[in-house]
């Protein structure tokens, strides 16, 4: 179980290494490549298995006696999100065969890419405020030179902007963590969460909780400390903003979910009612940004925001079924993003450009990609039988129950708004006649690998939509989990990797 | 002490936070730096500044002395200033890259719509 517990951080972290040793062919990297995110994935999948037996467990690195030691945290939620991320970096795997040239490759970029998946699963395993901070830094880093491995002038541009926020945003991180442990005296998200619960909220941890909200805030991309990110999203090759697009964001609601729920569960007061007017805002300026776009990534990047502005409102409900329903959405949400950049990478490569007035005609040319195209942008918008109309079922259904009447008209009518945008891409890159102008007839070496990416994240999809009981129930149990903190507790007082079942 | 280190502290984050602002994409780096350092100032002053106290635990005593400085904020302040070493110099590296790309630092008329 210990190595289990810190095999899905391990396993990209050793396979990077190994990638920076080998040979810089695509054929050798990118084989490589796939059968580390293989094994990831089976990892992933027996922590899944583990979890629903085992319940929470916190593994002490060194076997150092809670509070002292650095815990990792593995509930319902980081499997699910470990589960969910290995998926994705295998399918981007699966598309940079096709779709990333010879060139990046030799700057390394299938390690970077297992750097970045290490960063991530570490922040999704991290139970220590200082911990999660340090894999942020990790999967950052590895996100700034993926952004600009392709050394064009916009990517630079792109990553003076994202590398500049993003810094801005650690350093409120770090200020928080270091102020947390002078005034509370541990690190660990239990001990803070049961410290700060004991007495009356004090100024000083009203502080500590404002620095690392808006950190993560900014990491989410949440209204209003959002505009890095379709200022930069759109520069590199598809398949990294593809997965960008698709954990990213995630990471920062991840932490967001986390500080809410196991740190600052006793001020919810405060917390619930900024998430609700935040998230509704975040959901409202994103979907209304997009409108404006006529750049097929761009629009897709405003739709991260408004995506992410449903996760927040979730917090806002601030009860376990809508927790739950955050989660749903959460994981819904990296599928279908993840695929949309995947399909725009496709449309760009035979449309050989990214402006979507100079698209056109590829429902003429390509019929079957087009129906590829409409799964995840249905469910993006809330169609039935798709993953989001489940996610977006739910969320309302928990609105209206808990009498949030304007959010759930909000929500609703977002929705309605999303669907206008995929038929804006629809109408100009599938529908409409290609533009006279002549243009090479695009290349077409390697596309089957990323239309095998893209079908396999929309059978995903529709797997969730025609079948969402086994997803929901285990973000149910994961929000009942983190609606109950004494669970942790109890898990990280246990002996250095003891194993506490949910009642 | 404190309330020199604490006067510091803010006077490092105004200053940091102003040359952010500004629109050479120089200034921005060394921003990042005042600033940077200014917070892990506050994180040293928050763990409690004591003359002449080291954090060790005498013989034949279990606790540390209260009037020893708190060790485990000095070893966070020395992992973020290991991290914050690696971003600057990336930053640096793609500043003088951006800078030969585009012809100039100044972030306003960088953007590639003026281009």
């Amino acid at each position: 179980m210990i190595f289990l517990s810190v095999a899905p951080l391990l396993i990209p972290l050793a396979g990077a290494a190994l990638l920076l040793t080998l040979p810089r062919t695509t054929r050798v990297q990118g084989a490589v490549a796939i059968l580390v995110s293989l094994s990831h994935c089976l990892v992933a999948a027996l922590l899944l298995k583990e979890v629903q037996v085992h319940g929470i467990t916190v593994t002490q690195i060194g076997s150092w006696a809670f509070p002292f030691g650095i815990g990792m945290i593995i509930d319902q939620f980081a499997a699910l999100m470990i589960g969910v991320t290995a998926l994705v970096g295998l399918t981007t795997i699966l598309y940079s065969l096709g779709s990333i040239s010879e060139d990046l490759v030799k700057r390394r970029y299938y390690a970077l890419l297992q750097f970045l998946l290490a960063g991530v699963c570490g922040a999704f395993l991290a139970g220590d405020l200082f911990n999660l901070f340090v894999w942020f830094e990790v999967l950052l880093m590895a996100s700034f030179v993926l952004l600009t491995l392709g050394n064009t002038g916009a990517q630079f541009e792109a990553g003076i902007k994202y590398l500049t926020i993003n810094f801005f945003a650690s350093a409120l991180f770090l200020a928080g963590a270091g102020l947390a442990f002078s005034e509370l005296g541990t690190l660990s998200m239990v001990g803070l969460g049961a410290a700060l619960s004991a007495g009356p909220a004090s100024s000083a941890s009203l502080f500590i909780m404002a620095l690392l909200l808006v950190a993560f805030a900014v990491k989410a991309g949440v209204f209003p400390v959002y505009s890095w990110l379709p200022a930069s999203y759109h520069t590199p090759p598809a398949a990294i903003s593809a997965i960008f697009a698709g954990l990213l964001t995630k990471v920062g609601i991840f932490a967001l979910y986390r500080a809410a729920t196991l740190i600052f569960p006793s001020y919810h007061y405060i917390l619930a009612p900024i998430c609700l007017i935040v998230g509704l805002l975040t959901m409202i300026t994103g979907v209304l940004g997009a409108v404006a776009q006529m750049n097929i990534k761009k629009v897709l990047s405003f739709h991260i925001i408004s995506q992410i502005g449903y996760m927040v409102l979730a917090l806002g409900f601030w009860s376990v079924n809508a927790l739950a329903a955050g989660i749903f959405y959460l994981i819904h949400d990296i599928i279908v993003k993840t695929n949309l950049f995947f399909l725009a990478g496709i449309a760009e490569r035979l449309c050989g450009t990214d402006r979507l007035a100079a698209m056109g005609g590829l429902y003429k040319r390509a019929p079957y990609l087009s129906l590829l195209f409409l799964v995840p942008a249905l469910s993006l918008s809330g169609v039935p039988p798709l993953s989001g109309f489940f996610a977006k079922f739910t969320l309302v259904s928990v609105a209206l129950e808990q009498s949030f009447f304007l959010s759930a008209g909000i929500a609703l009518a977002v929705g309605i708004l999303t669907l206008f945008s995929m038929t804006k891409i629809w109408n100009e890159a599938f529908w409409k006649e290609a533009p006279p102008e002549v243009r090479s007839p695009p290349s077409l070496k390697g596309l089957r690998w990323m239309i095998a990416a893209s079908l396999l994240l929309a059978c995903g999809t529709v797997l969730i939509g025609i079948y969402p009981r086994y997803l929901w129930e285990a973000s149910l149990s994961a929000a009942e989990q983190m609606f109950n903190p004494t669970l942790y507790w109890v898990a990280a007082q246990g002996e250095s990797a003891a194993t506490v079942s949910t009642p | 002490m404190n309330i020199g280190i604490i006067f510091i502290v803010g006077i490092l984050c105004s200053c940091g936070v102003f040359l952010m602002l500004r629109r050479s994409a120089v200034r921005v780096l060394l921003g990042m730096m005042v600033l940077s350092n200014g917070i892990n100032l506050a994180i040293f002053a928050a763990a409690g500044v004591t003359p002449a106290v080291p954090p060790i635990i005498p013989m034949n005593e279990k606790t540390l002395s209260p009037l020893a400085a708190e060790p485990l904020s000095q070893a966070l302040i020395l992992t973020a200033i290991v991290i914050g070493f690696g971003l600057f110099s990336y930053m640096m590296a793609l500043l003088i890259r951006t800078c030969e790309a585009r012809e100039t630092d100044d972030l306003d008329t960088m953007t590639e719509e003026l281009q």
